[in-house]
């Protein structure tokens, strides 16, 4: 039995990791889960948290802003729509994100509200989550 | 017969023109090789888009309550022709190639019958179809402040797209754009982009994926994605293939500007040297007079 998985992780512009790793935990839609070697297939969308890679003893952390996670049994794929190193998330990026969300929420018609209000709490999440 | 003075003063401003253009085949060359690593650098992001849309897409499509997106309205009466140029010129038939398989497109659907919107992204493509497709222009995106294609610019296109979608005013659109071949070989290219076509993947992954939230909502929050993606990709395309066009451009200016200063220095030796000989053949025929 394999004992490490594939993990990639591309942004639209370029392509953040691909390493080898014994397990990724990912800020799922409807929760965190933590994807090992075979994991059974699965996609889900993701919300703005931090995805934490381990390898070994070694662990690397991302903050995604969201985007989706294709897990095989072999492989953990993230398509993030903006994701950088957690060293480089930072204030200014965090503010940006919750102000667009806030405006989205304030222009949304009714029905969207609801999923608009969830990614607004959940920025506020990843805000306090990486300290900014 | 041109003066001496006049074939100088022609000599110096080839000379200058070929400087400019040789600065300007520099520079395409620095900006084509950035150009082609970000195009390098989205590919994965893109075929993986791809990939998992196609699987999804596989699944639904035929559906009756398949997304919009991709079953489309129905109707194929509006057409809305997104034509993707560069800002700047100086680049050869870069711009005219784009414009006039778009023309083509165009002129084709009006004589279906068709009714033809066209949306233009990037100055020279608009100031090329103002002339005759005038009536048809409803928008216009201008990315000359941009220094650096981001996925955010191709994003506020995209939905600028589908809130068009959206609200009826259209029911099939193409990107039209230049796909990167080779720095001297870009080829026109047409896409659709709506109702969206995904090349089902090779044999269907076989692994029947479990989805969060469900499949329906995935792919509903997946396809303008995958819309934005594919005006990215074509954006970062279409910027290689002009960096290349304008390079290859240039050096055939440059090329040509050094053969014309031979050519004018020939010239200018020779009217030199006729004019010494009739000079001599003065001072000899006055010597032998006396």
């Amino acid at each position: 039995m394999a004992d490490t998985l594939t993990f990639d992780l591309v942004s639209p512009e370029r392509k953040l990791a691909s390493v080898e790793a014994t397990a990724v935990q990912i800020p799922g839609m409807a929760g965190d889960f933590t994807a090992m070697p075979n994991h059974a297939p699965f996609l889900t969308t993701l919300r703005p948290g931090v995805v934490r890679v381990t390898a070994g003893s070694e662990v690397t952390e991302y903050v995604v802003t969201g985007g989706f996670a294709e897990i095989s049994p072999t492989a953990a794929s993230i398509l993030a729509e903006q994701a950088v190193p957690r060293a480089e998330a930072n204030a200014a990026m965090v503010s940006d994100l919750l102000a667009a969300a806030e405006r989205d929420l304030a222009d949304a018609p009714d029905e969207a509200k609801m999923a608009l209000g969830q990614r607004l709490r959940d920025v506020v999440a990843l805000r306090s989550q990486i300290g900014a | 017969m041109p003066s001496l003075k006049d074939l100088k003063i022609r000599i110096t401003s080839v000379k200058s023109t070929r400087k400019i253009t040789k600065a300007m085949q520099m520079v395409a060359a620095a900006k084509l090789r950035r150009a082609q690593e970000s195009a390098e650098a989205a590919r994965p992001y893109a075929e993986r888009m791809e990939g998992v849309l196609g699987n999804l897409a596989s699944g639904v499509s035929g559906a009756a309550n398949a997304p919009r997106l991709l079953g489309g309205t129905g109707g194929d009466k509006v057409h809305l022709l997104v034509v993707a140029t560069a800002e700047r010129g100086l680049c050869g038939g870069f711009n005219s190639s784009i414009v006039r398989l778009a023309r083509a497109h165009a002129n084709r659907l009006l004589a279906e019958g068709k009714t033809v919107k066209i949306l233009t992204v990037g100055k020279k493509g608009r100031e090329q179809l103002r002339r005759d497709m005038n009536n048809y222009l409803i928008g216009h995106v201008d990315l000359s402040e941009v220094k650096k294609l981001a996925y955010l610019d191709a994003a506020r296109i995209a939905q600028d797209v589908l809130h068009r979608y959206n609200t009826g005013e259209f029911d099939v659109c193409t990107i039209f754009y230049n796909r990167f071949q080779s720095v001297i070989s870009q080829i026109p290219t047409a896409r659709q982009l709506i109702p969206a076509i995904f090349e089902a993947s090779e044999g269907a992954s076989g692994a029947q994926y479990e989805y969060e939230p469900d499949e329906g909502a995935i792919l509903a929050e997946l396809l303008p994605r995958g819309v934005a993606t594919q005006i990215f990709t074509a954006l970062l395309e279409n910027g290689a293939s002009e960096q290349g066009a304008r390079m290859s451009a240039m050096d055939n200016a440059t090329r040509n500007a050094g053969d014309m200063i031979d050519r004018l220095t020939i010239q200018f030796n020779r009217s030199r040297q006729a004019a010494i000989t009739s000079e001599l053949i003065e001072i000899i025929s006055g010597a032998e007079a006396l």
